[in-house]
């Protein structure tokens, strides 16, 4: 099950992202077809054959509306990710007026 | 989810940027990096279990805040306005901390554990290796449960309880609400919000992750804020209303003339009706939000953005129009609840308890969290909801005053009081009475030409706008009104000097 605040990192590429809203189902997420793991979790950077998107920027939030899943890029890298099979869409909301 | 993550995305983001800048000092969000690993190192070297800092806005206070997030441990900003003995006794609690502070008696009790403001920046900026400085391996940094910040409350009502943060709800409120790197080169903001308050961490949090330039101002004159404005190009602000008073006061009647400001927002305590609409007139061009929240909730819950200012001043319809004095919408990530006595929803758009939930929502004190079962937190705020999801808050639960069975809230009462012209500052308080189990008291300062104004003429002006059983059965006329940095009225001491006063005219003529 997913968390709210759990990082999870692709075992293959620089890709990193933490979970902003978790959704209450079991999903499976993958980096170009690679199963995310544990950011503390052995990785071996091989890359992914070439996806055709831009990967994941920095600072990106991602979501897939049919799962209730929302997360971070923290860390960006080649990849696409996606959600059961689904490719992950750059969330597009309105930004709130600046407060602080 | 932690801050670490957040200043590691900034310095890879945009590292070179300034990050923050005050009196000729600055740091880039690169340097910020460096400063929150070295300042981990010393809190490990010397066994510190908490990092306190006690001055005003300086590059110190990030630095501190994100060296102890690396550190694992939490950050304490103290009020440096504060006596000694009342420093003395929140540090109490604290024994192990490392001190962060201007204060001179700081340093003679515990020289090994405090650090000046200016010594403590000068050895994050130095990373030579040093005999003094022995390596202490791999850091544990601060993650997703553990305690970010300790804020102590203003306390306005009684002693100050330490209000938790943790990570998570710091983040989450972040992650939600900022969009990172969505700062232009040449965007600025100015910072005059105190050090020790949600809203100056807030404020410093969510820059950061936008990639803002932070420039603070120590002092805050009216004077001194406008002439920043215009020699930084500052394109976003934040001010309590008493400030936001001062400034209107200042302008008389002028433009502000800070063209480069795009952004003012306001919060920390209620806005007054007259001055809002003076600052929207002096400040043509530039965009008001009212931003609500409490230490409890991470800050910001509710925004009242430019376009609901815009909407509501050029309204005809009264509804609309009153939108002005409330704190706006509920922002998406938060849930709101008005709730009656029996703990209810209120029907309709009747007033009752404000209970929020959310991620960014601690609503947690030293050894107890005071969220219910399903993860709601009771605000301790009256208020009401309209048709529109505009929320409208009358003031703390603890201050309604109850006069012959009748709920009335002093707000509502001030709100009118305020709008009189000679009315400078205004408070209402209820006075224990035998009869009526509270009467209603007013204690107002006056403008300097108001001479005037008479007890009874305000009680008229209350009447005509309210009704009679929310007219003030006496008013008090006092050269100023207590109010703590942010604004907020003391009202315990008001009340407590009130009472006091008035018990000794009792004795006088009896």
């Amino acid at each position: 099950m997913l968390k709210a605040g759990l990082r999870l990192a692709c075992p293959h590429c620089t890709t990193e992202v933490v979970v902003v809203r978790a959704p209450a189902d079991d999903v499976v997420l993958t980096c170009s077809e690679s199963a995310l793991v544990g950011v503390g979790s052995a990785r071996e950077e091989t890359g992914h054959p070439t996806t055709g998107t831009d990967g994941m920027l920095l600072g990106k939030r991602y979501v897939d509306e049919s799962a209730d899943l929302e997360l971070l890029c923290t860390k960006a890298g080649p990849g696409a990710l996606a959600c059961d099979g689904r490719v992950l869409g750059i969330r597009g909301a309105k930004p709130l007026p600046s407060s602080d | 989810m932690d801050l670490n993550l957040l200043l590691d995305m900034a310095v890879t983001g945009y590292g070179d940027r300034t990050a923050v800048s005050a009196g000729g000092d600055a740091l880039t969000y690169a340097e910020l990096g460096r400063a929150a690993d070295l300042g981990a190192r010393l809190v490990r070297r010397i066994g510190a279990d908490a990092v306190i800092f006690v001055g005003p806005s300086h590059p110190a206070y990030p630095a501190a805040l994100f060296a102890s997030a690396a550190a694992g441990v939490p950050f304490i900003p103290l009020n440096y306005r504060l006596g000694r003995e009342q420093l003395q006794g929140l540090m109490a609690a604290h024994p192990k901390a490392l001190v962060v502070s201007d204060e001179p008696w700081i340093g003679e009790d515990m020289p090994e554990r405090a650090r000046s403001l200016r010594s403590y920046l000068a050895n994050l900026r130095d990373d030579r290796p040093s005999p003094d400085k022995p390596d202490v391996g791999p850091l544990s940094p601060g993650q997703s449960d553990d305690v970010a910040v300790v804020l102590y409350t203003s306390g306005t009502s009684g002693t100050p309880k330490a209000a938790l943060l943790r990570h998570r709800n710091l983040a989450s409120y972040v992650f939600t609400t900022v969009e990172f790197a969505n700062a232009s080169d040449e965007e600025a903001a100015l910072v005059t919000v105190p050090t020790y308050h949600i809203a100056g961490l807030a404020n410093l949090v969510s820059n950061l992750y936008a990639g803002r330039r932070i420039v603070y101002l120590e002092a805050f004159d009216p004077q001194g804020w406008l002439e920043m404005i215009r020699s930084e190009g500052i394109t976003q602000a934040m001010v309590v209303p008493t400030m936001l008073a001062r400034v209107i006061r200042f302008l008389d009647g002028a433009d502000a003339r800070v063209p480069t400001l795009r952004t003012l927002a306001y919060g920390g305590s209620r806005m007054p009706i007259p001055v809002l609409e003076e600052a929207l007139a002096r400040f043509a061009d530039t965009d008001f939000v009212n931003a609500y929240g409490l230490t409890e909730t991470s800050s910001t819950i509710a925004l009242l953005g430019p376009d609901d200012h815009r909407a509501a001043l050029t309204s005809n319809e009264p509804g609309a129009r009153a939108r002005l004095g409330s704190v706006g919408r509920v922002i998406p990530s938060v849930e709101v609840e008005v709730r009656d006595d029996n703990g209810a929803p209120t029907a309709g758009q009747l007033p009752g308890l404000i209970f929020l939930r959310g991620d960014q929502v601690s609503g947690e004190y030293a050894g107890e969290s005071v969220l219910d079962a399903d993860g709601w937190f009771p605000t301790g705020d009256r208020g009401w909801l309209d048709d529109e999801g505009y929320l409208f808050i009358e003031g703390r639960a603890d201050d309604t005053i109850i006069r012959g069975g009748e709920n009335v809230s002093p707000a509502e009462i001030e709100d009118v009081l305020m709008a009189h012209p000679a009315v400078a500052d205004a408070a209402v308080v209820g006075l224990s009475d035998d009869e009526w189990g509270q009467r209603i008291a007013a204690v107002v300062s006056i403008d300097g030409d108001g001479d005037a104004v008479t007890s009874d003429v305000l009680r008229e002006w209350v009447r005509d706008h309210l009704r009679s059983s929310k007219t003030p059965d006496l008013v008090a006329f006092w050269p100023e009104l207590p109010r703590t940095a942010t604004g907020k009225l003391l009202r315990r001491q008001i009340l407590e000097d009130l009472s006091s006063t008035l018990s000794a005219e009792n004795l006088a003529t009896s």
